[in-house]
């Protein structure tokens, strides 16, 4: 579906850099950024928190059924990865080493998927194993 | 708080309905209901209606009021329910409230969700929004694809394998058999499901619930005057709805379903039952790992024991605990927000004695359980004969 370009501009900081926050109180980390903190409440302040990017795979799956604006991309891999500062993010396997539970991994930018033949081109970050 | 009772109930033929649209679907399970109830359209006070996504299915919104004129119903006070897959169960839910609390005598709650008029990616992206769509649709991960990461890690601390997974399938296919209304008449074989295609692994074409069209509808009224339409009103024991974060990575574990425990305890401890006095129960089996967390955290095993339980055969109608015995939303397919209203009908006419082949003998307990998403919305019912 077309959409406008703010719809992914507003979260490319959390999308391309793997930024998140933190609480301040109780020092959990998050990902994605989120404005109260699940655990304090609204006691307190949320600050910016960009992660390594290394972590080890939760869980993983191959999607062969994709939704419309995947169409060309699949099959394709995705996984829930234990960041090392805790928190635990979805995202993309880049193709390679067999996925297992437990292997490490280290973030990577790449391109997501295209919109149509001329539209907005998304960037995203990827994990791969190392 | 008033007792409350089901005192009709209808549906429709699930399955790929091409005759039939969203108005035909909803007014067929209604008026099934109306008639079973045997009540006069005037004395309805209120429609709850639970439907996903009439507007990306259909392109109709504000359904509630379309279904009340389509069966008759004039000048009633019409809602509609999105909860996802739990829209069903929690427009029920709000039905029952709603004569609970005496704002209304006479509630009509229907269900209903018309999916065959798109393409199954567009289907596939209507569903995905039932999940946290910023962080998980957008990076492709689909519905199948979020319980496929719960099934995966299960099987990794459990050590639940594909072919347990796959005895749900074939229990639920075959108590679908016996279910006029369901989608699938056909025995499938454990090697038939792990055979099939695979949609996100480790899940195949026959781990998931379908994509198809469907109704359900019931009529509920306080007790207290219950008696005067049915000779068996089923009372609502027990209701219970609990959240969790839309995000199944915001969660603390994948291999189960938090607001399902809770949720379960709340419904029991209202209708003053416990785990072993239930006869019979609607497990939200939208793909096979999901009946199988979902007995595990209703708290009829324990976890990581269910899957082997299953595919011995404890949760067949003429087991331990019969579970599914509509045939669940594997067998009968899943019109999305008919299914939480449908897990009642079947209850009711279990408890009633009215479901022939499928009857759960002496079922004097029910409950139902549906979910939405990934487990966002949990809703639990606890229903016991009254007569």
């Amino acid at each position: 579906m077309e959409r406008g370009v703010a719809k992914t501009w507003r979260s490319a900081n959390a999308r391309y850099n793997l930024t998140g926050v933190q609480c301040t109180n109780c020092k959990t980390a998050y990902f994605p950024p989120r404005m109260v903190c699940a655990k304090c409440g609204r006691d307190t302040k949320m600050v910016e928190k960009k992660f390594s990017g290394r972590g080890v795979i939760y869980s993983y799956t191959r999607i062969f059924v994709p939704p419309h604006d995947f169409t060309e991309e699949a099959p394709y891999t995705v996984a829930i990865i234990r960041l090392e500062e805790g928190p635990l993010v979805e995202g993309h396997l880049v193709d390679g080493k067999k996925p297992e539970i437990g292997a490490s991994v280290r973030a990577v930018f790449r391109r997501m998927y295209t919109e149509g033949s001329e539209g907005l081109i998304h960037y995203h970050f990827k994990f791969e194993i190392v | 708080m008033r007792e409350v009772a089901v005192i009709g109930v209808g549906l429709t033929k699930f399955g790929d309905r091409w005759e039939a649209g969203i108005k035909d679907l909803a007014a067929e399970a209604g008026l099934a209901a109306l008639e079973d109830a045997k009540i006069i359209s005037s004395e309805i006070e209120a429609l709850y209606g639970g439907i996903m996504s009439s507007g990306r299915f259909t392109d109709q919104e504000h359904f509630a009021a379309l279904l009340a004129d389509q069966i008759g119903l004039k000048h009633i006070s019409a809602v509609r329910v999105e909860n996802a897959c739990a829209s069903g169960g929690s427009a029920f839910r709000l039905g029952y409230m709603a004569v609970a609390s005496g704002m209304h005598d006479i509630v009509v709650v229907g269900g209903v969700e018309k999916m065959t008029d798109v393409t199954v990616n567009e289907a596939t992206t209507a569903l995905g929004g039932a999940g946290d769509q910023e962080w998980e649709l957008s990076q492709g991960i689909t519905f199948p694809g979020l319980y496929a990461l719960m099934a995966r890690r299960h099987m990794h601390d459990y050590g639940t394998t594909q072919e347990q997974l796959a005895s749900v399938a074939v229990k639920n296919h075959g108590n679908a058999l016996a279910n006029k209304y369901a989608q699938f008449h056909r025995k499938i074989t454990i090697d038939d499901v792990m055979k099939s295609k695979m949609i996100a692994d480790p899940l195949k074409l026959l781990d998931c619930s379908s994509i198809c069209d469907g109704a359900a509808a019931v009529v509920l009224a306080p007790m207290e005057i219950a008696k005067k339409y049915t000779d068996t009103p089923i009372k609502v024991a027990g209701s219970a709805q609990v959240g969790d974060t839309l995000r199944l990575a915001s969660r603390d574990s994948l291999t189960g379903i938090a607001a399902t425990r809770i949720a379960a305890d709340k419904a029991l401890a209202q209708a003053g039952v416990e785990r072993k006095d239930i006869d019979l129960a609607e497990v939200h089996d939208c793909f096979t790992i999901a009946e199988v967390m979902g007995v595990e955290d209703l708290g009829f095993y324990n976890k990581g024991e269910a899957a082997k339980a299953i595919a011995e055969g404890e949760t067949m109608i003429d087991g331990k605990l019969p579970v599914n015995t509509s045939g669940g939303l594997k067998g009968c397919g899943h019109p999305v927000g008919a299914t939480g209203v449908k897990q009642v009908v079947e209850v009711v006419e279990q408890l009633r004695g009215d479901a022939g082949a499928r009857q759960v003998n002496g079922a004097e307990i029910g409950l139902t359980h549906n979910v939405g998403g990934s487990g966002a919305t949990v809703v639990v019912h606890v229903f016991r004969r009254a007569d």
